[in-house]
């Protein structure tokens, strides 16, 4: 890359996250409002990498109880079970549903780690201000932004079944504790990333930082 | 540039303000509240957290590692996590999570089992297990010294400890229809149940186990007397055909009955564990209990129809039974000679003749009862077999006064004591016929005969010159009628000589023919024992015309 495209930010404007009117703004430590609505004004989202990292933690560490904890109670008049996010993949796999299992895999286990993985990645590359394939690593976040909220596949299943299966004494589906923590991670997941800023990957290219 | 410029002077300036200070950003309290959750949880997760136990069983069967429950009166309080073979193979390690609360379970004898659906003693247990499969059982124990290894049983506890009553231990030569959870009777009501059935460690009998109820437990006395009560009791003897059956439940299923001996003095309830003997049916019990005296018969006659049972009759009351029939060598006689053992229970031919002298009654083995019997022995007491019944042939012992029996005494010396005998009816009826038959052999008949052809012969001569004689006179007296009155005299004389020849004659004759003649009184006799003969023949011949089967199954017995 000889000569970096010009950006925004370098330039002194601003674009307002409310109504989108992009404005000059004094580059000096100042905070500004938009001149026409009134909102904050940041070249970049203000604790974009502090308020992502709080989130990723928060779900990190929530990433454990919902997949320690039950996340399914079903009994019936057969048995009585309580499964677990894996449990339950095992048992769908060991009684033949193997694409199920997989679906379900996928869904309650990979992809919400995978986000975080990614989410991780993404912060610690922009932290240390890296050059690495930012192109790459836009992708990444794209994919991630688009996936996020398809990882609620297993309380989808749970909450649904929850509410139809009731049946007394033959048969009755509860949705475990694992249910709230799962939850609680694909939610803060979807806020990480949406706290994210993507253009935070670029800057390095730039050679200038951008405050607020 | 300018043109830059003059773009950028079209865009509006932002409204600046004086930067703020930084703050600490408030979305660090997310992680900080998930990190309290967590750690929360994790803690709960500490403190709830179960023991682990093990729990070793013979098989694994309907056990499921992470499935199968663990319940306390149903209620469950763990889940089996692991299920292995032992290291010697022999028994599968079950491991076992208990919750929290059930942990002051799990002490010494605190006893586990696998949950099965069952269908025994009258009662299904387990139905729900069908579906939802086995479980395991857990009775806690009384003990308070923690555990966390044990041996669980093969199958649950017929009784749960926490059921007052009391156990015994019956003993028997086989089990029967008995099993684990067999209902145990008294007077037809359910008391108890079996609890465990053992073959004893010779392998002769059967230890069966059983658990009688509180506060039923206190009718089982040192007295008392137990009987298998399954089944029915259909027994041909010689008193007929005999049903006995228990109620319903014992017909179908089986159990043990248990009855106070009769006429027993007021007793304490026996002590737990007391052994008794299971008898087969409450006539044996009944029997059994009094105590026995056995002793040896010797016959020489065939026992064909008798069987290891029958009973030992005395004027029609059972006292007793034949145990044990062999034939033995006897050298000195060469000949064989059946050995009967009989069961003799003078108690009670004894207590009818105490009666209501109680406590005078001398005990069976006891010198007044060897003094008893023998002075009834000398009176003429015998054992002899007697047909009991035509219809099945079967025999009995009978004990009684036999009249004119040759003067006998008890063998007290031999083991079991030998008891004088007699022969039987029919050994004395075939003896008799044997010695008809023998003394119709040895009858002289032809000679017999030809004496008394002779005799006749002789008689027949005697009577001709008689006819000749009155012929004679008779010629002589009508041509010369009129010299009759004459001659009268003289022909009186001659006639009177004639008579008097005749006489003679007659005489002679009549010496031959006379009652007190030897021919005569041997024909009388020998015609009298024919006639005899022929009757005897005649009345056995009847009688087997009757009773043709009487050849097979020996004459019954006068009425």
């Amino acid at each position: 890359m000889t000569a970096p495209a010009p950006i925004a930010a370098s330039r002194g404007l601003c674009s307002c996250h409310v109504c989108q009117l992009v404005s000059r703004r004094d580059q000096r430590a100042q905070v500004a409002h938009c001149p026409r609505c009134g909102a904050r004004l940041h070249f970049r989202r203000p604790g974009s990498v502090q308020r992502c990292w709080a989130l990723i933690i928060a779900s990190y560490i929530l990433y454990i109880p919902a997949n320690a904890l039950v996340m399914m109670e079903t009994g019936s008049l057969i048995s009585y079970r309580k499964d677990t996010i894996v449990s339950g993949v095992v048992h769908l796999w060991r009684t033949g549903s193997w694409m199920i299992a997989v679906i379900v895999f996928v869904a309650s286990v990979a992809i919400p780690l995978l986000k975080l993985f990614s989410l991780t990645l993404l912060l610690i590359s922009v932290q240390r201000r890296s050059t690495w394939s930012p192109r790459q690593r836009t992708r990444l976040y794209r994919l991630v932004e688009a996936v996020g909220r398809w990882s609620m596949l297993d309380i989808y299943v749970v909450t649904l079944l929850a509410a139809l299966v009731q049946l007394g004494s033959m048969a009755t589906v509860k949705a475990g504790p694992a249910a709230v923590a799962f939850g609680a991670v694909v939610v803060l997941t979807m806020f990480a990333t949406m706290e994210f800023d993507p253009r935070l990957i670029w800057d390095p290219l730039q050679k200038e930082e951008f405050h607020d | 540039m300018t043109d830059r410029h003059n773009e950028m002077q079209d865009i509006p300036e932002a409204v600046s303000e004086p930067r703020r200070r930084f703050s600490v950003q408030l979305v660090w309290i997310i992680p900080i509240v998930a990190a309290i959750i967590g750690l929360s949880i994790a803690a709960k997760a500490w403190i709830d957290r179960g023991e682990t136990i093990t729990i070793s069983f013979k098989t694994g069967e309907g056990l499921e590692a992470g499935k199968t429950k663990l319940k306390y009166k149903d209620v469950m309080i763990g889940e089996v996590k692991s299920i292995a073979i032992s290291n010697d193979r022999s028994h599968v390690v079950v491991t076992a999570e208990v919750s929290k609360d059930a942990k002051g379970l799990m002490v010494k004898d605190t006893r586990f089992w696998v949950v099965r659906a069952r269908i025994s003693g009258g009662n299904v247990t387990g139905l729900t297990t069908l579906l939802g499969g086995s479980y395991i059982g857990v009775e806690a124990g009384a003990s308070t010294e923690l555990r966390d290894h044990f041996v669980g049983l093969e199958s649950p506890p017929a009784v749960s400890m926490d059921v007052p009553g009391r156990q015994f231990v019956l003993h028997t030569d086989d089990v029967g229809s008995l099993y684990t959870g067999s209902p145990v009777f008294f007077r037809r009501m359910q008391v108890g149940q079996v609890i465990a059935t053992d073959l004893d460690k010779d392998g002769k009998g059967v230890s069966v186990r059983i658990f009688i109820r509180s506060p039923y437990d206190r009718f089982v006395t040192t007295d008392t007397f137990f009987w298998h009560a399954s089944g029915v009791d259909l027994s041909v003897s010689p008193n007929g055909v005999k049903l006995n059956t228990e109620s319903m439940l014992a017909v179908l299923l089986g159990g043990i009955s248990f009855e106070q001996r009769p006429n027993a003095p007021e007793t304490q309830a026996a002590p737990a564990n007391t052994a008794y003997t299971l008898y087969a049916t409450h006539d044996e019990a009944l029997k059994n209990s009094v105590v026995s005296e056995k002793f040896a018969l010797q016959f020489r006659e065939s026992v064909r129809g008798l069987a290891v049972g029958a009973p030992v009759d005395l004027r029609g009351v059972t006292v007793g039974e034949v145990t044990n029939i062999d034939v033995t060598l006897d050298r000195s006689r060469s000949d064989f000679s059946v050995a009967v053992e009989i069961q003799f229970y003078p108690e009670h031919l004894l207590s009818h003749l105490h009666a209501g002298r109680e406590g005078l009654l001398p005990s069976p083995g006891s010198v007044q009862t060897h003094k008893l019997l023998d002075d009834l022995v000398a009176h003429g007491f015998r054992a002899q077999i007697k047909s009991g019944s035509l219809l099945t042939g079967q025999l009995y012992v009978a004990l009684d006064f036999v009249p004119g029996a040759r003067p006998a005494r008890i063998d007290w010396n031999a083991a079991p004591p030998r008891f004088p005998t007699v022969p039987g009816s029919m050994e004395k009826l075939q003896k008799n016929l044997t010695e008809i038959v023998q003394k119709i052999e040895k009858l002289p008949l032809e000679k017999l005969a030809g004496d008394a052809g002779h005799t006749l012969r002789s008689l027949d001569d005697t009577l001709k010159s008689a006819d000749q004689l009155l012929k004679n006179m008779d010629r002589s007296l009508v041509p010369e009628a009129k010299s009759v009155l004459t001659e009268t005299r003289t022909t009186l004389e001659d006639v009177r000589k004639t008579l008097t020849e005749a006489r003679g004659t007659l005489g002679g004759a009549s010496q031959v023919l006379s009652a007190d003649a030897p021919v005569q009184v041997d024909l009388r006799d020998t015609m009298r024992e024919v006639s005899r003969a022929a009757q005897s023949l005649r009345v056995l011949g009847d009688y087997l015309e009757q009773h043709p089967e009487a050849l097979i199954r020996g004459k019954k017995e006068e009425k």
